[in-house]
């Protein structure tokens, strides 16, 4: 028998009996984070590609969701701070070496970029708009006329968004479930595939519902890719991986992942979407509402199950 | 006052409610209220540093309190020239300020009454009430029954000034826990051979030896500090350290040899050892020619004793009985075959110390280097006071004739047999003062003590926590922390003598006194002020330290004073010098004549102690290094650090039983007397399987202690069956079997705690 | 640091050490210590491990922090300033070793190696207090201090060296 216990009674709130540091906020933070990259990028997307008026619902109507969605995100981040009144000192220094400061200084640059996005539509989105503000007025015509670098701007800066909330989780080498470098790609596309499905929910137009369909089902397919990619690493790991793998296989997280991300997260909105694109009648918001629901799933579990994650004891 | 005493748990609401009501107004990251804790640390030289020496336990080191700019006690740290401590406390006497900050702590003197329902509870009293009542049932007794039936418990330091209050008094009844449950057999069987005993803290030179052979002594659990530090430093230097445990303690898995007993079998390896070390010649044939007495009656003795028969017995191979035995004739005289502490185990403990005793002197330990030094203390004159009254009685005659002639102190045991009234003998005692030891939690045989209790006249409790003792008290009077005033100077030998003064640090928290000043004002009520004829007690000490050639003035500068030794004989058998011992023989007593004489065996033998039933384990138990008793487990300090003893069971057990770790189970003793509260289990390989071990001093049953109540079980509790040692009336204590209980029991409420 | 753990016996000693020299609030503590015990009665090895932050070469948690209130100071030390800190606890999960807590009050708190005893030529109180003499402190830098010799003598490990921290706590066999 081998005992390894720690004996001076230490029992601090969050860290023992296992880590459990964050929690639902961050989560959520990663879940909107995600999804606010993923409309913003095919809303610039479909900008960049002039396919503006093809695609009504992403480039415009979705985008209302992004700042909704980081505002929220920020908020459930501010949330989860211990020493909240020192909020501002996150802004007077970039650490490059910090996830986490990047992604600060990116939903700094983000957030209110993807505002002017949102306000530069509201004409042709609710025609009676007007800003009265002159100034206002003159900024949306500037804004207007430089549509395409404004969009390429907001298509590396979602794409930095959605790599960040993976690589957030993936720089701690402390926690072995997080650490691999699949995690980045994985989020990314799962943040996309949740923007794509957002979107489809929103959209109207029976076209633009198959484009997204279509490229949702890409998403689909290489989020499941990495996914499988991602246990394979962990089956060829180290001992502390393969613990990290036993969470998901027999572990407290099987069903939750397998079932309620995979299964249900993937897979059937997967086959659902199919299904649509064959002709079959499937009710708009399921596969979307599924996709959605699956991120989220996703990242409560992989944020929980994380931190359970460790070297010792 | 003879209505059965109901338990009363102490309850005072306010003060907890209060602080619960402010906590919440504390916002994470923005504190409003500005609290202790957020303080960063403070510089030495930012604080003040008086000294004292620790009462967490009988080790006494001295240290330093350091006090704030604010008056709050932060830390207390060693003093550099104490040989306690060198410096360093152990973890109980550094968080010794949990002890102070209790917020549990007694606060004011309590009486005991009774409304018209006949429900008893405790009123607050001033202090002159309660002296009053105390010295009204003292005067009345004293005049009714005469003095010596009153009886005085008393541990620790601020126990000897109620001592001398009670030998003023006249009763010669003043007991502790630490003979008859502790050294007590150890001291009669080394008195026995040498003359003299092992003195606390021990004679053992362990920091020159270079084998060190413990028998149960759990040294690194049972933390007696100084110990501690001399045991790592022989590691430094190499020493073989021989540990026989049936238990993986702490101290076996430092140690060159582990010897897994079996329990209770230890006298048989001993035996067997004295035949390795007779048999090849081992011993030290010089020393025990010049010293001993019946050393060819002892080599008689052991010549069956061989290690292939203490091998059935003992389950010890007899090559490591050889080989062990060999460890220590190579490292004589530099060996110490320990005389442990707690010694009181299966009622034939005066024997096995003797066995140890005798081993020593085959090795030639005992007056040399490595081995038993010879101690000397200050001896301290007394403040001038008249002759104590001779009593006319005492508790012996509550005995045959003879009974317990060879126990050279009180028994705590014996005090209460003499409470209990008794057709024999007329005058059984009435009164019992209570100072510094909850009896509840150190004797065994619960039932017996509350027995004597309920027989009692009256029961004044003096304690600083509501401990509970305190439960059956009729007069509560609440003492201050050994860091919050003055006590008697530490004048315990040593290499060379030390004298060591506490002061106190802070003041008297709540409405506490100090021990010296309640024993004052007892004898003023009761008549006798020529017994305390100063002031107070810092005159005393004046007193005493100028007829040592200090003062006062000096002792709070430098905390310790080191003198010299009288004359130059730490190891004062080195060199084979002369010595006449102080036995009937004046030699070093291998063969006893004293024991001989009172009717028992001359020599150690191995007797066959019962064994645990189908489905029951023995009950053995020991030291957490970071709690002392069941005086430390409500100190916040030292709960952080263990809340809750578990009981150990080894994984064979647990399979049996189908147990898991963490699991809470209750535990039924041999008599069917079943824990209040259930215990977790820990499953481990320390443990044999045929035992089960949990830390003494837990399962508190007073909710007044917030932290300590309910936490685990007592072992105490379940020690129905004492194991009586017949030579001096020791408690053994380790002759009980527990089973384990997977569900609630019914009605598991001690009786008499309705 | 080295750490003998030959000798410690595991009383924690070290651990109220810290709290009362660094008011560390209760249910907090910035040392603590773990036993291992292997093998089948009677056959058995135990030993006991003081531990705390390792004050790693290559610190994760000051290489995460946003804020840089984690920071390595001079002689190795990693600290927090506790007025940079916004407690976002990345840190805290950064640290393979568990070494981190967050304050009652917000902020992040760990061993600080006593640095307000070292800078007046102190050592930490736990190294101070331990009855056992088993921790012991110093420059590694400077090849004939205490602990340089200690490790150079002795057989050692380091905790978790394969989460790369390239930790400084060396514990002695
Ligand atoms: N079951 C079992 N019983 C045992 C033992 C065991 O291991 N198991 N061990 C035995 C041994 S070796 C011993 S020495 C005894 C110890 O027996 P005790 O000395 O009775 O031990 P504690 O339980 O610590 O009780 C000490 C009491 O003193 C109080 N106290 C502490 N400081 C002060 C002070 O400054 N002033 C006053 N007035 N009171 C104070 C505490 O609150 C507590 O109520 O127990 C013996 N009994
Ligand atoms: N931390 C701490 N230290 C203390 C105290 C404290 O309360 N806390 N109390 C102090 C006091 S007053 C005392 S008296 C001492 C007591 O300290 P010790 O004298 O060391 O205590 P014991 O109870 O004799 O020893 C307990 C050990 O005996 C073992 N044992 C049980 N049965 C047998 C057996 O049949 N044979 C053998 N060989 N071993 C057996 C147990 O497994 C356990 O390891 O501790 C002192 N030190
Ligand atoms: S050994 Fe520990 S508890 Fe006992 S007197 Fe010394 S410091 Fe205090
Ligand atoms: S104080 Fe020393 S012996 Fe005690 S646990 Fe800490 S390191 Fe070990
Ligand atoms: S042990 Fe943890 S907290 Fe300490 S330096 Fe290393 S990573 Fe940072
Ligand atoms: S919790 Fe404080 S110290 Fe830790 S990473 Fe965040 S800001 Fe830095
Ligand atoms: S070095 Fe100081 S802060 Fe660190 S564990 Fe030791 S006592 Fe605590
Ligand atoms: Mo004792």
């Amino acid at each position: 028998m081998k005992e390894e216990l720690i004996v001076s009674g230490r029992n601090i709130p969050g860290i023992d009996p296992y880590l459990n540091m964050w929690h639902w906020q961050i989560a959520l933070y990663l879940f909107l984070g995600g999804l606010a990259a993923g409309v913003i990028f095919f809303a610039a997307y479909f900008v960049v590609r002039g396919k503006e008026k093809e695609m009504p619902a992403a480039v415009k109507w979705a985008s209302i969701i992004a700042p909704a969605a980081l505002v929220i995100g920020l908020g459930a981040l501010f949330w989860d701070l211990n020493h909240k009144l020192y909020f501002w000192k996150l802004y007077t220094t970039i650490r490059f070496t910090s996830p986490m400061s990047w992604g600060a200084w990116t939903l700094m640059l983000i957030t209110p970029l993807s505002m002017v996005w949102v306000a530069s539509y509201m004409k042709e989105m609710f025609p009676k708009w007007d800003w009265k503000l002159g100034f206002l007025n003159s900024f949306e015509k500037w804004v207007i006329k430089n549509r395409i670098p404004f969009a390429w701007i907001m298509m590396i800066l979602s794409i930095i968004l959605g790599v960040y909330t993976g690589i957030l989780l993936s720089a701690f080498n402390a926690r072995p479930l997080w650490n691999t470098s699949i995690l980045g790609p994985l989020f990314l596309v799962s943040g996309f595939s949740t923007g794509l499905a957002a979107t489809m929910w929103i959209s109207r137009d029976e076209h633009e519902r198959k484009v997204l369909s279509r490229l949702d089902l890409i998403f689909i397919a290489v989020e499941l890719f990495l996914i499988i990619h991602l246990f394979m690493g962990f089956m060829a790991g180290t001992a502390v991986k393969l613990e990290a793998f036993k969470l998901f296989l027999g572990g407290p997280f099987t069903v939750s992942f397998w079932v309620f991300v995979v299964l249900l997260g993937l897979i059937l909105p997967g086959i659902l979407e199919i299904l649509e694109l064959s002709g079959y009648r499937v009710p708009r918001w399921v596969p979307a509402f599924l996709i959605l629901f699956g991120g989220l799933m996703f990242r409560f579990v992989m944020v929980e199950a994380g931190q359970i994650t460790r070297f010792l004891y | 006052m003879k209505t059965r005493r109901q338990f009363i748990k102490i309850s005072t609401a306010g003060a907890g409610v209060a602080a619960l009501g402010l906590h919440s107004l504390k916002v994470k990251g923005l504190n409003l209220l500005g609290e202790e804790n957020t303080e960063e640390p403070v510089s030495d030289e930012d604080m003040t540093a008086t000294p004292t020496y620790c009462e967490v336990c009988f080790w006494k080191c001295a240290g330093w309190t350091y006090v704030d700019k604010k008056g709050r006690i932060r830390k207390i740290i060693g003093n550099k020239n104490d040989p306690h401590s060198n410096g360093r406390m152990c973890p109980r006497g550094t968080g010794g300020l949990g002890m102070y900050n209790d917020e549990n702590r007694l606060k004011t003197p309590l009486i005991r009454e009774e409304d018209d329902k006949g429900h008893q509870y405790f009123r607050k009293a001033s202090w002159d009430e309660a002296l009053n009542l105390v010295a009204a049932n003292m005067n009345k007794l004293r005049k009714e029954h005469g003095p010596e039936c009153m009886a005085l418990f008393a541990h620790g330091t601020g126990g000897k000034i109620m001592s001398h209050l009670i030998k003023a008094y006249g009763s010669p009844n003043i007991t502790a826990p630490s003979f008859a449950q502790c050294r007590g057999p150890r001291e009669v069987g080394f008195f026995a051979t040498y003359g003299e005993g092992v003195l606390s803290p021990e004679r053992t030179d362990i920091r020159d030896t270079r084998c060190l052979v413990l028998i149960g002594s759990h040294i690194g659990e049972n933390m007696h500090n100084g110990q501690i530090q001399e045991m790592s430093e022989a590691i430094d230097n190499g020493a073989t350290i021989i540990t026989v445990d049936p238990r993986y303690s702490t101290a076996a898995s430092h140690s060159r040899y582990w010897l897994a007993i079996k329990p209770a079998t230890d006298i048989a390896l001993l035996l067997a050892w004295m035949h390795v070390i007779i048999e090849e010649e081992l011993y030290d044939k010089a020393y025990v020619e010049k010293y001993t007495y019946g050393f060819g009656e002892l080599k008689a003795h052991v010549k069956d004793k061989t290690p292939e028969w203490a091998y059935g017995i003992t389950t010890i191979e007899p090559d490591v009985i050889r080989r062990t035995a060999r460890e220590m004739a190579g490292a004589a005289p530099s060996v110490i075959v320990h005389p442990g502490r707690h010694v009181v185990w299966y009622g034939d403990d005066t024997q096995r110390s003797r066995a140890i005793a005798i081993l020593n002197a085959l090795l030639g330990s005992w007056g040399r280097r490595g081995g038993l030094y010879n101690p000397e203390k200050v001896h301290l004159p007394s403040y001038p006071h008249p002759p104590y009254p001779k009593p006319k009685r005492s508790w012996r005659d509550a005995f045959p004739k003879g009974k317990y002639k060879l126990a050279s102190e009180v028994l705590t045991s014996g005090i209460c047999d003499a409470t209990i009234p008794n057709p024999e003998w007329d005058c059984h005692l009435r009164g019992w003062i209570v100072y510094g030891t909850n009896l509840m939690a150190s004797l065994p045989d619960q039932k017996k003590t509350l027995q004597a209790i309920h027989s009692l006249d009256f029961l004044v409790v003096i304690d600083t926590m509501p401990m509970d003792i305190t439960g059956y008290a009729d007069v509560i009077l609440p003492e201050c922390t050994y860091l919050e005033r003055y006590d008697i100077l530490r004048d315990s030998p040593h290499r060379e003598p030390y004298l060591a003064l506490r002061m106190p640090a802070a003041k008297p928290k709540y409405e506490t006194k100090p021990g010296w000043w309640i024993a004052k004002q007892l004898a003023h009520r009761l008549g006798l002020d020529d017994y305390f004829k100063w002031d107070n007690i810092e005159e005393m000490l004046e007193w005493q330290l100028k007829q040592k050639g200090s003062s006062l003035e000096e002792m709070k500068r430098i905390g310790v004073k080191k003198f010299h030794r009288e004359y130059d004989d730490l190891y004062n058998l080195q060199n084979l010098e002369d010595c006449e011992f102080n036995t009937n023989t004046g030699k070093i007593e291998l063969y006893s004549t004293e024991l001989e004489e009172e009717g028992f065996d001359p020599f150690p033998d191995y007797t066959h102690h019962p064994e645990p039933p189908e489905g029951y384990y023995r009950l053995n138990y020991g030291r957490a290094p970071m709690h002392t008793f069941s005086r430390t487990v409500d100190n916040h300090n030292l709960w952080d650090l263990m809340k809750e003893n578990k009981v150990w069971v080894n994984p064979k057990v647990a399979d049996l039983w189908n147990l898991k770790n963490g699991q809470e189970v209750w535990l039924k003793n041999q008599d069917g007397i079943i824990s209040i509260f259930p215990i977790k289990v820990r499953i481990t390989e320390r443990i044999r399987w045929d035992s089960v071990y949990m830390v003494h001093g837990f399962g508190q049953d007073n909710k007044k202690l917030t932290r300590a109540y309910g936490r685990g079980a007592n072992d105490t509790h379940l020690i129905s069956k004492v194991m009586e040692d017949p030579i001096m009336g020791g408690t053994g204590m380790r002759g009980n079997f527990v089973t384990f209980l997977k569900e609630a029991p019914a009605n598991n409420r001690k009786e008499d705690k309705a | 640091m080295a750490i003998d753990t030959n000798k410690c016996v595991g009383c924690a000693d070290c651990v109220v050490a810290c709290q009362t020299e660094n008011n560390v609030p209760h249910g907090f503590s910035r040392d603590w210590i773990v036993e291992n015990v292997a093998g089948t009665y009677p056959n058995l090895n135990m030993n006991f491990r003081s531990e705390r932050c390792n004050h790693c070469d290559n610190a994760p948690c000051v290489r995460c922090c946003p804020t840089g209130a984690s920071h390595i100071a001079e002689g190795g030390i990693v600290l927090v300033t506790h007025d940079d800190c916004i407690g976002c606890s990345a840190c805290i999960e950064s640290c393979p070793y568990d070494a981190r807590y967050v304050h009652p009050d917000g902020y992040v708190d760990k061993c600080t190696f006593c640095i307000q005893r070292i800078d007046k030529g102190q050592n930490p109180a736990c190294v101070d207090v331990c009855p056992t003499h088993c921790l012991h402190f110093g420059d590694l830098d400077n090849p004939n201090s205490e602990v340089s010799l200690a490790l150079k003598n002795r057989k050692w490990y380091v905790l978790a060296p394969e989460a790369g921290t390239k930790p400084q706590l060396y514990f002695l066999t």
